[in-house]
């Protein structure tokens, strides 16, 4: 146990640890005292200057991201003194900024904006131009950077060096011509660059998938977690549906790191197409389906995917296990739902919850086929019938294969190829249209919350499981 | 917002209100009241002696109708000195609209000074109550209101919409 101190901050006793900063313990009691360069995972260089405090005994106000609490500091940061200060460093901040706000992207979350408006509302005394530098520069496949509207915070080269370890932006030049830039012959593409448009406290890095689609304050929030690999990063999803003619008519408008800092690129990009190619509409009654499953019992292979929810693994185990007693599953991620991995998130298992199903049994007990065997299956005709989860057969084996087949039967948010090819089609939710838990790969349980409605016929994968079941 | 429900008592009808005829005789008198004050104060306004003016029936449309210096009326988007529009999408008058009637998509700008533009501008006439708040909240002047085109009137909801192109075009 690291030492305890206690300290006062605008007349509040507050804890810390010792040698933690004022500004952290702080921000860890939810107290907010203004800042730009300070990240909890970027460290504090200190030179932003907008955390100035007044500390009783000292005639100069220090920076609070650089001042060791200890027992019986005296710290206020609202005072006029505090306030004078934070006021003259946020305009000299704004002395060469461009305040475009109505054509910035980052307007309505800025830290500009808010500081203006919570702090500092001066009348600017600037009567020289301000200094030019470029515009909307294209940094990569995911970041466009206006060095105009850059406060030299360098966040965002300390993510570079420190995080994705990627060293692709540098801070050039001097004085006045001081500016973020890219290190000559370089692209901003590492696996996590999207993290910079939501570091860079101003609007100087936005992101481009996002821009213009839709103003931030007509987005909705919802808790969730990113199926983008077995990680299961806590996110936020923003979505936009009071005004549709937004953002393309999409309704997932961006996905947002909740908890932990960072999300990678993958997952954060990975699905603007949330609303397309969707099932639609059942294409037939629950019971013809069931009678189908009935006649096809005994030569019936089942493939599932490791986006399943655990309430949906165990409405699928009682369905197929239990009550229809079939022998042959595929859920082995191998080798369609893997992809690169690496030491800060990304995880090779690009589905959320196999480990759902794993604690149900699959893969110890109930052992997978192999995509391979499967497909020997089909041709030497052991498996007439096949019923897919979410998952797209006819790209692994080919269309051809799967015209062998007698029955097959599609589960899931999106056609793909697969889906074309069914004789029924059983429409479900996506995981932002349903509440539900994964669990990670560390065994993590989280729950994730519906922030859209379920369109057309949608609905969660294991009521559709538990319905079929129940007129068995 | 809570909603506080305040309960009213009918009013209790006597029986000279059940019997109407009264009532009827009581109306008719407020209509020849009014009918015979007016008449008198045109007498009065024709002959030239003073006293408070009557009432006046416009003859629109064949007089058309006098409105209020500030009055407003059919939108307009206005255009830089190069001919572009204004209206730099920030999305400010669709935000602040009470009416909702205001539809605006954006998009990247050719020029990387002006950054953003509108691709669409609709305005739904319809549905616009004419408060004026979108020209205030316009931060580039991009948006008015002209003072004397009240002659909005179409034969469907649709065509009460107003794109940018007819917005840009001075009624
Ligand atoms: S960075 Fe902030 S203050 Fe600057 S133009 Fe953008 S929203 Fe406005
Ligand atoms: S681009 Fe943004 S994060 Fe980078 S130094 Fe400038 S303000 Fe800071
Ligand atoms: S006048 Fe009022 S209701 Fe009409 S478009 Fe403007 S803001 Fe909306
Ligand atoms: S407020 Fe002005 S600039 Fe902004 S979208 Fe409306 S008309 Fe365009």
């Amino acid at each position: 146990m690291t030492k305890k101190v206690t300290f006062t901050l605008d007349g509040k006793a507050l804890e810390a640890r010792e040698g933690q900063t004022v500004l952290e313990a702080a921000t860890d009691a939810g107290i907010m005292i203004p800042h730009y360069c300070w990240h909890r995972s970027l460290g504090n260089p200190g030179n932003c200057r907008m955390c100035l405090v007044e500390v009783e005994g000292t005639p100069k106000p220090q920076v609070s991201c650089r001042l060791p609490a200890r027992e019986g500091l005296v710290v206020k940061s609202l005072s006029p003194a505090a306030k004078r200060a934070q006021t003259s460093a946020l305009e000299l901040h704004l002395v060469d900024h461009p305040l475009d706000c109505p054509v910035c992207d980052q307007s309505g979350e800025c830290g500009l904006q808010d500081y203006y408006m919570g702090i500092g509302r001066y009348v600017s005394v600037l009567r020289e131009d301000k200094a030019h530098a470029k515009k909307r520069q294209v940094l990569g496949p995911h970041i466009v950077l206006d060095q105009e509207r850059c406060i030299l915070c360098t966040r965002c080269t300390r993510f570079v060096a420190q995080i994705s370890k990627s060293h692709e932006l540098g801070i050039f030049g001097r004085g006045h011509n001081e500016a973020v830039d890219l290190v000559p012959g370089r692209t901003l593409d590492n696996p996590y660059s999207g993290n910079l448009a939501d570091i860079c406290p101003v609007g100087a890095l936005t992101d481009r998938d996002f821009r213009f689609q839709v103003r931030v304050w007509y987005l909705d929030e919802t808790e969730s977690i990113c199926p983008g690999c077995s990680r299961g990063c806590p996110i936020s999803a923003h979505t936009s549906t009071q005004r549709p003619w937004h953002n393309k008519g999409r309704r997932l408008a961006r996905l947002k790191p909740r908890v932990l800092d960072w999300l990678c690129d993958e997952g954060r990009y990975g699905f603007s197409d949330f609303d397309s190619d969707r099932l639609g509409r059942l294409t037939a009654p629950l019971s013809e389906v069931r009678s189908a499953l009935q006649t096809h019992r005994d030569d019936l292979a089942v493939v599932a995917s490791g986006s399943l929810s655990n309430e949906d693994w165990k409405a699928f185990k009682s369905l197929f296990v239990d009550k229809l007693k079939v022998k042959r599953f595929l859920f082995t991620p191998e080798p369609d739902q893997v992809g690169s991995e690496d030491e800060l998130l990304r995880r090779r298992e690009k589905v959320p919850n196999l480990e759902g199903g794993r604690a149900l049994g699959f893969g110890t007990e109930i052992k997978s086929l192999t995509w391979e065997s499967l497909g020997q299956d089909i041709a030497g005709g052991r498996v007439r019938s096949l019923y897919v989860v979410d998952r797209d057969p006819a790209k692994v084996l080919g269309e051809k294969l799967l015209h062998k087949l007698e029955l097959l039967i599609y589960q899931g948010p999106r056609m793909g190829k697969t889906g074309g090819l069914a004789r029924y089609r059983l429409p479900a939710t996506d995981w932002l249209e349903e509440n539900g838990h994964f669990t990670n790969f560390q065994g993590k349980i989280q729950e994730y919350r519906q922030a859209l409605k379920p369109l057309g016929d949608a609905r969660p994968d294991w009521k559709i499981f538990a319905d079929l079941e129940a007129g068995l | 917002m809570a909603m506080t429900v305040k309960t009213v008592s009918r009013p209790s009808r006597g029986l000279l209100e059940q019997i109407y005829i009264w009532e009827v005789v009581r109306g008719l008198g407020i209509t020849f009241r009014h009918f015979f004050v007016n008449l008198t104060r045109h007498i009065l306004a024709l002959i030239g002696l003073p006293g408070k003016p009557g009432a006046a029936t416009i003859q629109y449309p064949d007089v058309p109708a006098v409105l209020g210096a500030r009055a407003r009326t059919r939108h307009r988007l206005l255009r830089r000195e190069d001919g572009a529009p204004r209206c730099t999408s920030c999305l400010l008058c669709e935000t602040i609209c009470p009416a909702r009637c205001i539809r605006i998509t954006a998009e990247e700008s050719p020029d990387v000074m002006v950054e953003k533009r509108a691709k669409t501008f609709d305005i739904d006439l319809g549905m616009c109550v004419f408060c004026g708040h979108c020209v205030e909240a316009c931060p580039v002047d991009a948006i008015r209101m002209d003072v004397d085109f009240v002659e909005l009137a179409s034969y469907s909801r649709a065509d009460m919409i107003l794109d940018m192109d007819e917005l840009l075009k001075p009624s």
